[in-house]
């Protein structure tokens, strides 16, 4: 499964795009995927300060609540609003439209915890 | 809830063949959604799905005596019924709380009791400890099948493999009949909210119906459907699941079954705790409530008013057919529990407005 070039992963299958300082941040397709319909995402608000890799959010299918672990550290500048009046979006477009939120980087050495999409592509053919 | 071995239906074959996402559930490995949970939702409630119910228990009752002894054990009424005719009802403990909400199905020569499959091997124990006079049990679980079609093209769907003709057949009646050349029960009864089929056939024989129901129907939009669709329309429908709605400790006056609890019958199991609770009518009992947020209430979150717990939610779900809003049941002090009143959904920590609506969620129209 090709993942979208120019992505950083994380193994609880979140994905980050960088863009200087600035992190989006949304669950993979591989994610999506497993957890079926997503009828709802809690998200952090917007100046919350990030831990990389902390409990920060969770994303629910029908069936079950999984926990979002964030896989940068930072403050949340922007949160994706459009996912409370449509959820499904991050099952249409997890790459695109259903991004999560951005955080402004605290720290760019934690990219060195992250996988790269070859990495990744191993890390799900194992799962 | 053991170690037993999984179980596997005669359908397990064709359920990975279609994909299925399998879990486990009441001792079988289930599939639990194929496409989608909201695509199957879809469906049943505009045109029709496909259903794997072999996990649930099939019991043949024989003898004189079955219509009087299991009038004694249950709430409802079944003496009254005549052949063909299938009716809801409710095993009691003797506090009056649920030892299993069932289906008997009434032949000419024998009868069928429908156990949920999560409460088989307590049912049937209970069953054979009671046992007297004339009352011989067949335990059919895993060897028979059940396979039902629900939605409105559900008649038109199943009725071309079916020998009797089923357009007139009525709601909660049954025929025996041959289903693709093969002896089965063909019931009108569902837990969808949705008109439709259960049909009950040997093992052997579900394969041959499933796969053609399938195919015959795949242009019409028939859709194989898992338990994950089947707790959303069933919910959504106000109907209890066991474990949720209705346990040992939950009665079926607190489940808001009162229909069902015939107090003109004699003597049945739990009649003096019901007839004192009716007359209390001061107990916990199960409401509708529909938030004014999109948050899922699952099953276990505190129900809170005036910032005190008042109860906690059975069951939740988004609905789908109630305009995608977030709807649970809850069991909730009665006080607390009529339409109209405002309460709290604590998700998280966070508490979440919801109000008392009165059930089911959805009815067809």
């Amino acid at each position: 499964m090709a993942q979208p070039a120019g992505l950083l992963f994380s193994k609880d299958h979140e994905w980050v795009k960088l863009d200087g300082d600035v992190a989006t941040v949304g669950i993979t397709d591989y994610a999506q995927h497993s957890l079926g319909d997503i009828v709802y995402v809690e998200l952090p608000r917007i100046g919350a300060t990030l831990t990389q890799f902390g409990n920060i959010g969770v994303v629910e299918s029908v069936k079950a609540v999984s926990d979002i672990f964030t896989p940068v550290g930072g403050d949340v500048l922007e949160i994706n609003a459009a996912l409370e009046g449509d959820p499904a979006l991050v099952n249409r477009d997890p790459f695109g439209e259903g991004w999560f939120y951005k955080v402004k980087l605290a720290d760019d050495g934690e990219k060195a915890n992250l996988l790269s999409a070859d990495a990744y592509d191993k890390l799900i053919a194992e799962a | 809830m053991n170690d037993a071995p999984l179980r596997r239906t005669a359908l397990y074959d064709a359920h990975r063949a279609l994909g299925a996402r399998i879990v486990p559930f009441g001792g079988f490995e289930m599939p639990v959604q194929y496409a989608g949970i909201l695509a199957e939702h879809e469906a049943v409630r505009e045109r029709a799905g496909l259903f794997d119910l072999s996990h649930m228990a099939q019991i043949e009752l024989r003898g004189a005596d079955v219509a009087t002894w299991a009038d004694e054990l249950t709430v409802n009424h079944v003496a009254t019924m005549k052949p063909y005719q299938a009716r809801y009802n409710i095993f009691t403990n003797a506090a009056g709380g649920a030892h299993d909400d069932v289906i008997f199905y009434r032949l000419p020569d024998r009868w069928l009791l429908i156990v949920n499959a999560g409460n088989a091997t307590k049912m049937w124990a209970y069953l054979q400890a009671q046992v007297r006079g004339d009352v011989q049990l067949t335990n059919l679980h895993g060897e028979r099948a059940l396979v039902a079609i629900q939605g409105p093209r559900s008649v038109e769907m199943l009725a071309p493999f079916v020998e009797a003709d089923i357009h007139e057949l009525k709601y909660y009646t049954c025929v025996e009949t041959n289903v693709g050349g093969t002896p089965a029960i063909v019931a009108r009864t569902g837990y969808t909210g949705e008109d439709g089929f259960e049909v009950f056939l040997p093992g052997e024989a579900a394969t041959g119906l499933w796969d053609v129901l399938l195919a015959e129907n795949r242009k019409a939009g028939i859709a194989p459907c898992g338990l994950g669709a089947r707790d959303v329309l069933r919910l959504e429908a106000g109907m209890p699941l066991y474990g949720h709605e209705l346990t040992e400790e939950i009665t079926p006056l607190q489940a808001g079954l009162r229909w069902a609890v015939k107090f003109a019958k004699p003597v049945f199991s739990g009649k003096a705790a019901l007839e004192a609770q009716a007359a209390d009518d001061d107990f916990p009992r199960i409401a509708g409530l529909v938030l004014d947020g999109r948050v899922p209430a699952r099953a276990g979150y505190r129900v809170l008013r005036n910032g005190s717990a008042v109860g906690e939610i059975r069951s939740g779900s988004i609905a789908p057919s109630a305009g995608g809003k977030s709807v649970a049941t809850a069991l909730l002090d009665p006080a607390s529990a009529t339409v109209g009143t405002r309460v709290g959904v604590e998700v998280r920590g966070t508490e979440h407005h919801a109000t008392i609506v009165s059930l089911p969620f959805y009815k067809r129209g």
